[in-house]
């Protein structure tokens, strides 16, 4: 009895039809292709419209932007430029201004010492980025690197000559910014943020709700006139205190208000479990918040203070408003000189790429570290 | 760091504010003292200062800086630029930030008197005008009732424009529009019959447009006065004697035919105004608190009104018009150095 039943099972078996491959219109790029950009008229005629507008709009950057383009013109003739107006770019405009736009009106000769302090920012971020240099000497190496780049850029010892801050300009003004904004931005946020949720000192949490919430009613930009044109009037005469740590002032104390706000939504978003046990363990309020609350929440909110971040470092570019020659204001002043005015599009294009750079080069980071520090929320 | 030398110290403020009062009195001897001039000017504006490739200032403007510190200093470089805003030119003027505007600011009343600066001089007269396309065959500002007029808010250009039209009895419809370079592009698009502002802009947005420069014409009409003019702070009369005359030296050396390239050999000549100008005679560089030589170092460094005119305004496209000498039909009168 067992034998035909096994031999049934068999015969069932192997009448099972061979592996086929599924119609080749199914698979691989043409089935991708039917699926999701021909499945249906609509789709198909919408596909090819915009296959059409794409190709000819690419076409006619290519045009624009490389085969018509103006690479460089004997000295200020731009005539050259001129008779391609509008079919081609004028690259020129970069090939003459490029270190105007990069270094404002910093001496000409001297170039070299802001693109050093560029590179010592860069390099400063990388270290920061990587965790393995997560250690106490990390901010020993950040003042070494802050002081040098204060004594590259104002000199006037080590026998560089002294350059005041007015002439100080472009990438290294926005990098100067933004980074200073950050860094004192982010301690002074966690402060306000803790602050605001302190029960036991009403005072202070009456200042930093107050704090928050008057400097966030503000535009920066309101900001940035006060600190320039009212706060001199308040100080004696013959006081002068500078420009730009007046708007760097400014800046930071903007962006703590935003980030305390969003530090503070990381606090509440830890379970009150966390600080119960923290307190039964007998933890103090300061190794309390900073052992097992301020890394929990700090995690929690890396995208929106990112956001944050990244908003702030283009940001910067307001100073123009009070004659700060940031990166963008220099790229503007560039086209100023009648020979390069009308070519706009080339300067802009060119300051949009670095501040491209350096906001997705934050996102990325941002996105992974957020993956490394929380593993267990992964989705 | 400056950064936190600046913040800190209490002490600092306590000890400036003695030396405050002495400033207000005496912006020469700080000048001196610090060994170099801080001359608020203009973020960059073709022509009167804007920043070249190199990243040095030049202009109009920028060459009155220069010459003032010419002489001071006998040295034409010895100045600090401070670019400034239109928001925050008068704070720093008086707040000490700069010690003279040159900043393409127009002489008025108010703030002559009411601001407490005192305007030293003019060296560019500025008016409003307007332009219109060739092919729309209008040679007359009177000529444009019902027309479509591009002009930028918050400026006396606006003011001014309604004046006249209030005046004049001739109706138009203003479009407004923020942005300076964004008004011109509303102009050349054709979204309105005509652009107007000072007339030393609409001559260099005209000269922008290499290609199409010629179908535009600036009508004659000037509508409004704008004498623009390097300013100091009101009661500090030893420095404003100095900016006045390092302007008038300029002046005054076009009219004498002295140029950066031929003053050194009109040293010897025997012309009682040259000998005066140079410093040959007349003591009068001592008289100013400076060098005898002061005007002489102007002219060979910076040089004359003329030469300065030519080197930043004229390559805009904008002609000498009431900016001549007096001589040839002009406004540019320098009173005599004697």
């Amino acid at each position: 009895m067992n034998a035909p039943a096994h031999e049934a099972v068999q015969a069932v078996q192997s009448a099972d039809p061979p592996m086929r491959p599924p119609p080749m219109l199914q698979t691989g790029i043409v089935g991708w292709l039917r699926a999701n950009l021909f499945s249906s008229w609509i789709s198909t005629a919408v596909t090819l419209a915009l296959a059409y507008l794409l190709v000819r709009y690419a076409i006619a950057f290519v045009d624009w932007a490389f085969i018509n383009a103006v690479w460089s013109v004997p000295g200020q003739d731009t005539s050259a430029c001129r008779a391609v107006e509008g079919s081609g770019a004028c690259w020129a405009l970069i090939t003459e201004k490029h270190r105007f736009i990069l270094f404002g009106t910093y001496p000409y000769d001297e170039h070299w010492r802001p693109a050093l302090c560029c590179v010592i920012f860069v390099g400063l971020y990388l270290i920061s980025a990587n965790k393995r240099f997560w250690r106490r000497e990390l901010a020993l190496i950040w003042l070494v690197s802050l002081g040098a780049i204060g004594v590259l850029l104002w000199g006037g010892i080590l026998g560089l000559t002294y350059v005041e801050q007015e002439r100080w300009g472009g990438l290294v003004i926005t990098l100067v910014l933004a980074t200073f904004g950050i860094a004192f931005a982010f301690p002074l946020a966690i402060v306000l943020a803790l602050g605001r949720r302190s029960t036991s000192l009403p005072a202070v949490r009456a200042l930093c709700v107050v704090y928050i919430e008057l400097i966030r009613g503000v535009p920066l930009i309101s900001l940035l006139f006060m600190a320039s044109v009212m706060f001199p009037l308040f100080l004696p005469e013959g006081l002068n205190i500078d420009k730009l740590l007046r708007a760097q002032v400014a800046i930071i104390l903007f962006a703590a208000a935003y980030l305390a706000e969003v530090i503070r939504g990381g606090l509440q978003a830890i379970p009150r479990g966390q600080y119960e046990a923290a307190e039964a363990l007998g933890l103090s309020y300061w190794k309390k918040t900073g052992l097992i609350v301020l890394p929990q929440a700090l995690r929690l909110v890396i995208p929106p203070m990112v956001n944050n971040f990244i908003g702030l470092f283009k940001d910067t570019s307001l100073v123009l408003i009070i004659g700060i020659f940031d990166l963008l204001n220099a790229a503007k002043t560039s086209i100023i000189e009648p020979a390069w005015q009308g070519f706009g599009v080339e300067a802009y294009i060119k300051v949009s790429i670095i501040y491209f750079v350096f906001c997705y080069a934050m996102s990325k980071y941002s996105q992974r570290l957020e993956a490394e520090l929380n593993p267990g929320r992964r989705r | 760091m400056n950064f936190f030398k600046t913040l800190a110290v209490g002490a600092f403020i306590a000890a400036s504010v003695s030396g405050a009062a002495l400033a207000q009195q005496a912006t020469f001897e700080a000048v001196r003292a610090r060994g170099i001039l801080n001359c608020g000017v203009n973020t960059g504006l073709a022509g009167f200062a804007a920043p070249d490739s190199q990243g040095n200032w030049r202009g109009l403007d920028v060459d009155m800086c220069r010459a003032v510190a010419a002489a001071i200093f006998g040295d034409a470089s010895k100045v600090r630029y401070i670019p400034t805003t239109a928001q925050q030119r008068f704070t720093a003027l008086q707040s000490g930030e700069v010690d003279m505007l040159a900043r393409n600011t127009t002489w008025t009343f108010q703030r002559d008197v009411q601001l407490g600066f005192d305007f030293v001089g003019i060296n560019f007269y500025d008016g409003q005008g307007f332009m219109v396309k060739r092919s729309a065959n209008v040679s007359s500002a009177r000529e444009l009732n019902g027309a479509t007029i591009c002009v930028q808010p918050g400026t006396t250009t606006e003011l001014n424009l309604a004046d006249w039209g209030r005046a004049n009895n001739i109706r138009f419809t203003p479009v407004v529009i923020e942005r300076l370079e964004e008004v011109n592009a509303a102009y050349f698009a054709g979204r309105c019959d005509a652009l107007t502002t000072d007339v030393s802009g609409l001559a260099s947005v005209r000269a922008s447009r290499a290609g199409e420069a010629n179908q535009h014409v600036i009508l004659p009409e000037v509508i409004s006065k704008e004498p623009l003019g390097p300013a100091v702070r009101h009661g500090d009369n030893r420095f404003a004697d100095i900016v006045r005359w390092s302007l008038n030296a300029m002046i005054e050396a076009e009219e004498l035919g002295l140029t950066s390239a031929n003053i050194e050999s009109k040293l010897s000549e025997r012309n009682p105004s040259i000998q005066r100008f140079v410093g040959a005679t007349g003591d009068f560089g001592r008289m100013l608190g400076l060098d005898n030589r002061w005007a002489f170092n102007i002219i060979k460094q910076v040089g004359n009104y003329g030469e300065s005119f030519e080197r930043n305004v004229t390559p805009l496209g904008i002609q000498r018009g009431p900016n001549r000498l007096w001589t040839q039909g002009g406004l540019m009168y320098s009173p005599p150095l004697r």
